[in-house]
């Protein structure tokens, strides 16, 4: 499909036939011609006129549509997010698309892996809007992103088995940050009962046995930490009663002037032991970790993550494309270069630095050209993703022209501005693949 | 020197497969070994890409109170919340499925379309030697980058001056006139490499240039044509923005009607999923089908 024939063949010379061979292609270009004269052309010098007028197109009112988007806090924002969108989604899409194309190459499964990736092409904007409305849900029951973030998150922080659980005796414990801290202090050979109320018997872990209150030996600082509420009503507070259970892995740290001098665990029946402290006075505080309760995400379709999630929704779109013709420009890279270059001892990364990258360099410039064209026309992702509360912060200006042009607002005056100014975004683009272009065909 | 290639113990060279050489069991053991954790990756990436796509078609096949208390992975603990009511009440929707029919005739017609009258000129940039064609041509590729949006006021207008505003046909003659400049771009390349002497032999034997056109270069040109009328069912099927201006509540296409639903999503979403699985499953079975010469037009489309 490389373009050849760009030398159309010479007609066999005869008089007179110039007008009819006009005739002829205008009868093969007639209809292409009238469509888009009539669709495409026209509109665009239309449009630059009435961009110069005003909403209803019946009064001359100059750059006022223009001063106006650049006034308005809306579309300012619009521009802005394009900005966003044209510096970060095709440089990040070719990047991504680069290194699977390459890593892709040594496998066997290729094939589909390439298929897998390359699918969502032919998926609509829209319905991609809605495969990600699903992902990003803000509860991690209910979304993929949030599901997958909590859970690895939670391998490395986990959050306290206790939230929520507050103290049975409130003058006894007082809130320290998340945790607790003891009113009284406790000396070595004192024995503290610390008692919680507000957890769900099914939140205590199994292994949890019959709570008591140890005795504590010469030189130790001793203590229970248990759920201080029995079954069936009754029970002391304050005191251990015998259906009442210990609150194992219960984090307790003894504190003195307000440092942590030492820390221990709960045991099943919620006993603990501090062995070896000096003599002295001491708090104890139940640890902030116990009681941290769990992480529940990121909300996706804030007004601040709005953009680069909708920008997430459609990498998932055009990775494919880079990683598709990337893979066709390696491809083309001839065999004997890559073995001559591996022969000479080149390792494999200075094999793509020097052999690869730089016969890679035109293919990558199309794909980012490509790719920043649609970025700058993006429109049914940032309808579809953002709910309508966050509609203007994911704003981009090819929505910002639909809505005020068609939808409520009406001023096509200014939609004819936006639309103008979209025009001038891609016509570098154009510039850039009509020189292609010529330069092929010479 | 052979020797020392052939044991069984290089690994250390990344990834690259060994020239055409029959290794023993062991060396593509240690090979399978030590392009072990690519192909974890590859695979996790694969899976990234697959998984959302199947998070909504599992989230098609559950109740919408399902759906609105817990994710679509819970079907793998319990499977009897799959069931067909969503997809049933779809059916009844008479809304949705006259969308749906919209979205065929649409498209339909719009890919037909562009095949014909972008082909028939790009013919005639391809063989047809007639005055300024180098600077028509160079405007039809300026125009493959034109926004549509640039057109959609003075169109809507156009079309609401001739009183035929919302008709599923102003859609199509829209969709039409900005499939045109890549098809002609990618049919031309195409054409332009048929053999002139084909052409000649046609020529000589009395055939018009009709003739040769219906004869010699659709025939030949098939594969360029596929690849086009692919790109073109696909976006006008995947259409959103023009069917928005276009289309009256009549001719509202699929896309629209899904749309509109979106507006309440949560509350929705026992009709949202399944009519957005059905409308990118008709995409997906053309792309499977006809894969290759999707790549095709698009390597062409991005010419190197």
């Amino acid at each position: 499909m490389s373009g050849g024939g760009t030398v159309a063949p010479r007609r066999p010379p005869g008089g007179g036939r110039v007008s009819r061979r006009w005739l002829v292609a205008l009868a093969f270009l007639g209809p292409a011609l009238v469509l888009l004269g009539a669709i495409v052309i026209y509109p665009i010098v239309f449009t630059v006129f009435r961009s110069f007028y005003d909403r209803a197109g019946d009064a001359f009112v100059g750059m006022d549509n223009y001063q106006q988007m650049f006034a308005s806090q809306r579309t300012r924002t619009a521009i802005k997010n394009n900005m966003i969108w044209v510096a970060v989604a095709p440089a990040i899409a070719t990047g991504v698309g680069l290194i699977v194309a390459v890593l892709a190459e040594r496998v066997r499964w290729q094939t589909a892996f390439k298929v897998a990736v390359f699918m969502p092409m032919a998926i609509s904007g829209l319905a991609t809007g809605v495969i990600f409305r699903l992902v990003y849900e803000t509860e991690p029951e209910r979304g993929l992103a949030n599901a997958v973030v909590t859970t690895v998150a939670g391998t490395f922080r986990s959050s306290g088995e206790y939230a929520g659980a507050r103290p049975s005796q409130e003058d006894a414990l007082q809130p320290a940050g998340m945790g607790y801290l003891t009113a009284d202090t406790f000396s070595p050979g004192d024995t503290a009962p610390l008692g919680l109320l507000a957890i769900r018997p099914s939140e205590v872990p199994d292994s949890a046995e019959e709570a008591v209150l140890p005795q504590a030996g010469a030189g130790e600082l001793a203590g229970a930490v248990w759920l201080d509420f029995s079954r069936g009503g009754g029970g002391e507070r304050g005191v251990p009663d015998p259906t009442e259970v210990g609150l194992p892995g219960m984090r307790v740290e003894a504190l003195q002037a307000e440092r942590v001098v030492a820390a221990t665990e709960a045991r099943a029946d919620g006993t603990f032991v501090f062995t070896g402290l000096e003599p002295g006075d001491y708090r104890l505080r139940l640890a902030e970790a116990n009681f941290r309760p769990p992480w529940g995400g990121v909300n996706w379709l804030s007004p601040t993550l709005v953009t680069p999630a909708v920008i997430a929704a459609w990498l998932w779109i055009w990775v494919g494309f880079a990683m598709i013709v990337i893979g066709a420009g390696l491809a083309a890279i001839p065999r004997d270069v890559l073995e001559a270059a591996r022969v000479d001892g080149a390792s494999e990364w200075q094999v793509f630095r020097r052999v690869t990258a730089p016969l890679l360099i035109p293919v990558l410039l199309v794909v980012l050209v490509t790719l920043v064209i649609n970025v700058l026309k993006i429109f049914d992702l940032v309808l579809v993703i953002p709910p309508g509360s966050v509609q203007d912060n994911a704003n981009v200006i090819a929505l910002e022209m639909w809505r005020v042009s068609f939808g409520g607002a009406r001023n096509q005056g200014l939609g004819s501005a936006l639309s103008v100014f979209l025009f001038l975004l891609v016509l570098p683009a154009m510039a850039f693949n009509i020189k292609r272009f010529r330069s092929e065909r010479r | 020197m052979a020797t020392a290639i052939d044991a069984p113990r290089r690994t250390d060279a990344p990834g690259e497969e060994a020239p055409r050489r029959q290794g023993s069991v062991a060396a593509r053991l240690s090979r399978a070994v030590a392009k072990g954790p690519l192909n974890v990756i590859l695979l996790l990436i694969a899976l990234f890409w697959l998984l959302p796509t199947f998070g909504l078609l599992v989230s098609s096949f559950r109740s919408a109170a399902d759906n609105a208390t817990n994710g679509w992975w819970n079907v793998f603990t319990a499977p009897a919340q799959l069931t067909l009511d969503s997809y049933q009440s779809l059916l009844g929707d008479a809304r949705m499925v006259g969308a749906f029919w919209n979205t065929v005739l649409i498209t339909v017609p719009s890919t037909l379309g562009v095949v014909l009258i972008g082909s028939l000129a790009a013919y005639a940039f391809a063989w047809i030697d007639f005055p300024g064609r180098d600077w028509a041509f160079i405007t039809v590729v300026g125009l493959l980058v034109v926004p549509v949006q640039v057109a959609l006021i003075p169109v809507a207008e156009l079309y609401g001056r001739l009183g035929v505003f919302g008709s599923i046909p102003t859609v199509i003659l829209f969709h039409i006139a900005f499939g045109l400049p890549f098809a002609i771009f990618l049919l031309r390349n195409f054409f332009a490499g048929i053999p002139a002497e084909l052409l000649e032999a046609a020529r000589i034997d009395g055939a018009g240039e009709a003739r040769i056109f219906f004869r010699v270069v659709l025939p030949i040109g098939l594969p360029a044509i596929a690849s086009l009328s692919i790109f073109q069912f696909l976006w006008v099927w995947n259409d959103l923005l023009i069917a928005l201006v276009f289309a009256g509540t009549d001719a509202a296409p699929l896309t629209v009607a899904i749309r509109e639903q979106t507006r309440q999503f949560g509350a929705n979403i026992d009709v949202i999923a399944p009519g957005a699985f059905i409308s990118l499953i008709v995409p997906l079975v053309v792309f499977f089908a006809f894969q290759r010469y999707f790549v095709q037009g698009l390597l062409a489309g991005a010419e190197k």
